[in-house]
């Protein structure tokens, strides 16, 4: 495969202004020094260790597992992460990054608020200015984490453009950087985006994988039969799969946010339901229509209500290496309830999606399988929006 | 043969003036509207027109032209209506480009999208967020078409890189007078000269300086050494302010005779 320019075959490479060409060599630059960097390396990994809570733990879902056709059902537990998802994994490496380049400001785009709070954790931690885009309908659905993002010093700004979700707040975010790129950072939370980021952001999630293969080996002693992860913009998802990416007898499922159903046209699911098309910077799937305009997505998830994906995943889905599936917004949230109450966690919604396709995918493979789940976030954060759907009165 | 941009600023060269290139938005304030505008701008004396496709996701514009975008995508249009404003323009007499984002171009076909624009008589197309790494297959559609490609440089492109861009730019180059969106500015960034100079050294091509050029005094400071000056947000700030369609014409032929005018005391 081809990573020349940031290009995975015909998807990602960089449709972005000019003007932040100077920014994404630069970054490209310095990821790949860090790449081969002892010292960088013994950085992140401290932090890790002493910071994030790495690695996360393996557990063994057995009362879950019934209703998935009683197959073995692992969670790598990224919700146990500090900042509560697997986005503090990305966020400390490029903090770093940030701080060897000079720069003294980050911004960062956030839909559920999982990126924008380890963005603000983050920017506590080095002692950065931080601003935060986010969707106006997002600040009101994520309420807490807005002002957890607050009490961690950042500014929230919310943004009232177009849909008021995450694609307008990665919007805002980039006409930030074009005006401030000398002294700002733009740390973007997915892999999508222009070169380097979808490369970049995987790098640094792909620990995650890394410690899964080596844990459920030494828990079961052979690979699983399928590694399962939600997909928004894909962060979560690349992390998992991509220490699998060389055992061929590993099934890759990506759970794409279904929302009312695909057939309803109000889902957030790229590659199930897009087409090949450039947003924000970089080519792969979008939802769009016949001139091209990106179309609104809709999930009760907001950290995967987002109209593109990450190119490696449009790639991973040609070559048939990866399979993507629609998970609508009711069987997420079965499953998520469904969790909550056999093993007492409480997922994120967007986990939720991949933990409902492995109930379909346990049954499909029979009890003798074992699936490999990233819960890549909890769900403390989405209490009200589960209460809501739930009816439950606050 | 030369487009029309080209034969323009082989005219306005030998009238040693800067040429003034008004933008403005398909679709906006209405389909109609915009032709009326298009016809007001060229009575006016505007050398030529950058007709805006309106995108969903505008990164590289502030909040007018944002404005400007979303009232022409809720009125409908689309490429049909883009080519249909460009062949409306062609037929006033006006050298007419099309400046858009780059997925629209992908999504209607990229060497369709060329052979649409020369059918209509437009002279090239304008693409802020196409880098040139990627605009092989649009470079080959454009020179079939015979229609200038022309891109978009910044104050941070590098000489280097500046050299690599102009090579692929025909018709003009489009300097980008700062670090930032489009939109109205108090002041022009003194960045813009010493970028103007700084593409010369790389290129024979017209230079046109867009981004937050506005007024009489700013269009005159800037015609005094780029070869074009490009005025937006400008003109769409008066039609989203004008009490009425009549109104905002008036006003919009007003700004753009003062600046007809500011372009040729540049020198």
């Amino acid at each position: 495969m081809s990573e020349i320019l940031g290009h995975f075959e015909s998807y990602g490479g960089r449709f972005v202004p000019e003007a932040l060409i100077g920014a994404l060599d630069e970054l490209e630059e310095a990821h790949n020094l860090a790449l081969v960097d002892p010292e960088f390396q013994r950085e992140l990994k401290h932090l890790h260790l002493t910071y994030t809570g790495r690695p996360s733990i393996l557990t063994e879902v057995k009362r879950f597992a019934v209703h998935a056709g009683g197959a073995q059902i692992l969670l790598k537990r990224e919700d146990l992460n500090h900042t509560g998802s697997h986005k503090i994994n990305n966020v400390l490496g490029q903090a770093l990054l940030t701080k060897r380049m000079g720069k003294k400001r980050i911004i960062a785009e956030t839909g559920a608020g999982q990126h924008g709070v380890a963005a603000a954790t983050a920017a506590a931690l080095f002692g950065l200015e931080c601003v935060i885009y986010m969707g106006e309908e997002d600040t009101k659905r994520q309420s807490l984490n807005v002002a957890r993002m607050k009490l961690l010093g950042a500014e929230v700004i919310p943004v009232s453009a177009g849909s008021r979700t995450l694609k307008d707040a990665i919007n805002e975010a980039m006409r930030d950087w074009v005006t401030n790129v000398d002294t700002t950072h733009y740390l973007l939370g997915t892999v999508a985006g222009p070169h380097p980021f979808p490369t970049m952001v995987r790098d640094f999630q792909k620990i995650i994988g890394e410690e899964a293969r080596e844990q459920v080996l030494e828990l079961t002693s052979r690979l699983p039969d399928a590694v399962l992860a939600c997909i928004g913009g894909g962060s979560n998802a690349i992390g998992i799969f991509h220490a699998f990416i060389p055992d061929k007898q590993v099934r890759l499922i990506g759970l794409e946010a279904g929302g009312d159903g695909i057939e309803t046209g109000r889902h957030a699911a790229t590659i199930t339901g897009g087409s090949v098309g450039v947003l924000h910077g970089t080519r792969s799937y979008v939802l769009q229509d016949e001139n091209g305009q990106t179309v609104e997505s809709h999930s009760i998830s907001a950290g995967l209500d987002y109209p593109g994906v990450g190119p490696e995943h449009a790639y991973l889905h040609d070559i048939g290496r990866a399979e993507y599936r629609a998970i609508t917004d009711d069987q997420a949230m079965a499953a998520f309830a469904l969790l909550s109450k056999t093993e007492g966690i409480i997922p994120a919604i967007e986990s939720a999606h991949a933990l409902a396709g492995a109930i379909n995918v346990g049954k499909e493979l029979g009890p003798d399988a074992i699936l490999l789940i990233n819960l890549s976030g909890r769900g403390d954060k989405d209490v009200q929006t589960a209460a809501t759907y739930f009816g439950i009165e606050l | 043969m030369a487009t029309s941009l080209e034969a323009l600023f082989i005219k306005t060269r030998s009238e040693n003036r800067a040429a003034l290139i008004a933008y403005i938005p398909a679709g906006f304030p209405s389909q109609q509207g915009c032709k009326n505008a298009i016809s007001a701008l060229a009575r006016a004396g505007v050398d030529a027109v950058e007709i805006g496709f309106p995108y969903s996701d505008p990164v590289m514009d502030g909040p007018t032209i944002q404005a400007a975008a979303n009232i022409s995508l809720q009125g409908g249009t689309g490429a049909a209506e883009v080519f249909s404003t460009l062949n409306f323009a062609n037929q006033a007499g006006l050298p007419a480009v099309v400046m858009t984002y780059w997925n629209p171009i992908e999504r209607y076909g990229v060497d369709r999208f060329a052979q649409e624009i020369a059918r209509n008589g437009g002279s090239g197309v304008v693409t802020p967020d196409l880098t040139i790494e990627e605009s092989d297959g649009w470079k080959l559609a454009t020179q079939a078409a015979g229609i200038n490609s022309i891109y978009v440089v910044a104050p941070s492109t590098t000489d280097d890189r500046l050299a690599r861009v102009t090579q692929r730019c025909s018709g003009f180059v489009y300097a980008a007078s700062l670090m930032g969106v489009t939109g109205t500015r108090t002041t022009i960034s003194s960045g813009a000269q010493s970028l103007v100079d700084r593409i010369r050294k790389t290129t024979s091509l017209p230079i046109a300086v867009g981004l937050g050029v506005s007024t009489r005094e700013q269009v005159r400071d800037v015609a005094g050494f780029a070869d074009g000056v490009i005025v937006g947000s400008a003109f769409i700030k008066i039609l989203l302010q004008a009490r009425d369609e009549e109104a905002g014409l008036e006003s919009l032929s007003a700004l753009a005779q003062d600046l007809v005018a500011g372009v040729r005391q540049g020198r």
